[in-house]
């Protein structure tokens, strides 16, 4: 599993539920103390132990516990920088549901090494209902996605009910209905946010 | 209307294909210009005359609609007089109009579509310009998420190397090996000579420095420096027994530690041994090193509570008479009386 995904998890737990927590769950699923590094890799049960430790430590479902990290990593200011690189797929919330097939892609453009699962949106019947089906992905990964578009809807000002609608041979399914794609102002967005190099606030380190 | 004559396009059409569009006229005033142009240029620029309101940096030599018209095609490098930080790159054809046959005819005006250079992401910050002001097939918006996924990327990589070097640094430090001897260095060897004394176990010490070896590191260089220590480390490690410690302590000073091995007439055999043997030519390459060695001892029953750093202090000392006997010499420490 790439570290990214990993490192994602530790700062979910230590930021939510505290340093004890984290410190528990590493213990419990046998991470070494260092925690762990995003540009690494690192073997895919580990992963799965170490979710498995958080859903024991919490004593909450696996798919609760992943759902919540999907909306952690959208919602919490530390990651921003995910919820930035979503943001650049749409104007608003129905285009952002348009671009998620290149989501892959834009992954690898990013992280070269990082495998996402494949994703495709399914208009169905009835206006703002869509199906996005996850192929590919680690087992209970639509949680986490079903997760990151709740959050997703609310940092467009969106309304929408999202669900996971049940996992089959590989695939996981999740129904979203948009009822209002302006229900809210939304988080804004700025296309150029971050240091300006220009005006000489580099970021720390960049010039050694 | 055919294609080969050409399609006539509505304004609103034109201002969404290309949002940084500019239409001039054959005298060169501008007839339209496309909503992002507008927004960066501030203030309306329809009505106005183009050279008035753009300076075209490459190619050189165009000031009048005439230059732009026989440049058509080519790749033009502007700005906006009004705004030069921010740079554009563009394209002018000419436009047509209709002839007196219903065709299309070319009818001297010109259209320009722009885009931002290199320098997107500045100009996008310095504009606040958002989606909507680029065209839906424009990758503007992908190069800038390159450009901040890129930025992310390093900052964790740069973040990860400073971790590494830590952790190289905090592994040198407690690293128990001379890297190119393969020997221990002088913390292993301060460490098992502080245990050995603790244990109470007798023990004999030798100071071994090399005589020549400077010579040999100015004359053929450090190399060759460094293979000799290799071969004198591979020579006192063949003279001496699985137990004993062998240290390189500084650049041609080693320190070897025989437990059980006290009495001084064995302990000069074996000194002597090694002299014999580190004096004979070393080869490197084409050419022979020589080199020798001057060994300073004592024994850890000379004293009644040895201690390591006074003990190395005797050996040291020893060394210095050998010396002064004249190169590969041998000696051991003299307690002035028993117990000191």
């Amino acid at each position: 599993m790439h570290g990214l995904v990993n490192r994602s998890i530790q700062c979910f737990l230590r930021d939510t539920y505290g340093p004890g927590c984290w410190a528990a769950v590493a213990r419990a699923a046998g991470v070494g103390p260092g925690g762990f590094e995003t540009m690494l890799h690192y073997d895919d049960a580990l992963t799965g132990a170490m979710l498995d430790a958080a859903a024991g430590q919490l004593r909450r479902p696996r798919e609760a516990v992943l759902e919540d990290l999907g909306i952690y990593l959208i919602s919490h200011p530390g990651p921003e920088f995910l919820r930035r690189l979503l943001r650049f797929g749409g104007v608003g919330f129905a285009d952002f549901l348009h671009s998620l097939e290149d989501l892959p892609e834009r992954g690898r453009l990013a992280v070269p090494d990082l495998d996402l699962p494949e994703l495709k949106l399914a208009e169905q019947a009835g206006p703002g209902r869509y199906d996005l089906i996850c192929r590919g992905g680690p087992p209970g990964i639509g949680h986490v996605v079903a997760g990151m578009l709740r959050a997703m809807a609310d940092d467009y000002g969106a309304l929408a009910l999202v669900d996971h609608a049940g996992a089959t041979a590989g695939e996981e399914r999740i129904s979203i209905h948009l009822l209002d794609s302006r229900f809210a102002a939304g988080r804004p967005f700025d296309l150029a946010a971050g240091p300006d190099p220009a005006r000489g606030s580099t970021p720390e380190g960049a010039r050694g | 209307m055919t294609a080969a004559g050409g399609f006539a396009v509505g304004m609103a059409a034109l201002d969404r294909l290309m949002p940084m569009h500019l239409c001039l006229s054959g005298t060169g005033a501008v007839l339209s210009a496309g909503p992002t142009l507008a927004k960066i240029a501030g203030a309306p620029l329809a009505g106005g005359a183009f050279f008035d309101l753009f300076e075209i940096r490459q190619p050189g030599g165009i000031a009048t609609p005439g230059d732009l018209a026989r440049r058509a095609g080519a790749r033009l490098y502007l700005n906006l007089r009004a705004v030069p930080e921010t740079g554009l790159r563009g394209l002018a054809m000419p436009l047509q109009g209709r002839g007196p046959e219903g065709g299309g005819q070319e009818n001297g005006g010109l259209i320009l579509n722009l885009s931002f250079g290199i320098d997107l992401a500045q100009a996008v910050r310095d504009h606040a310009l958002t989606d909507t002001d680029f065209a839906a097939t424009d990758l503007a918006v992908e190069l800038l998420y390159l450009v901040e996924a890129k930025s992310a990327v390093m900052a964790e990589l740069r973040d990860l190397n400073r971790r590494l070097q830590g952790a190289r640094i905090a592994a040198e430090e407690q690293a128990q090996t001379d890297t190119l001897t393969g020997l221990y260095n002088r913390r292993a060897m301060d460490r098992i000579m502080a245990e050995v004394a603790a244990k109470a176990t007798p023990f004999g010490l030798m100071h071994v420095d090399l005589d020549y070896f400077k010579q040999v590191n100015d004359t053929l260089g450090h190399a060759a420096g460094d293979h000799v220590l290799r071969e004198v480390a591979r020579a006192l490690r063949a003279e001496t027994r699985t137990g004993d410690m062998l240290a390189r302590v500084g650049g041609d000073e080693f320190v070897i530690m025989f437990p059980g091995l006290t009495d001084p007439a064995a302990m000069e055999v074996i000194a002597r041994r090694m002299i014999d043997r580190l004096s004979r030519p070393i080869p490197y390459r084409d050419r022979d090193c020589s080199i020798s060695a001057s060994i300073g001892m004592t024994a850890s029953t000379l004293y009644d509570a040895p201690d390591p750093d006074r003990m190395l202090a005797d050996a040291d000392r020893a060394l210095y008479v050998a010396k002064r006997g004249g190169r590969a010499g041998v000696a051991m420490h003299r307690p002035k009386a028993r117990g000191g």
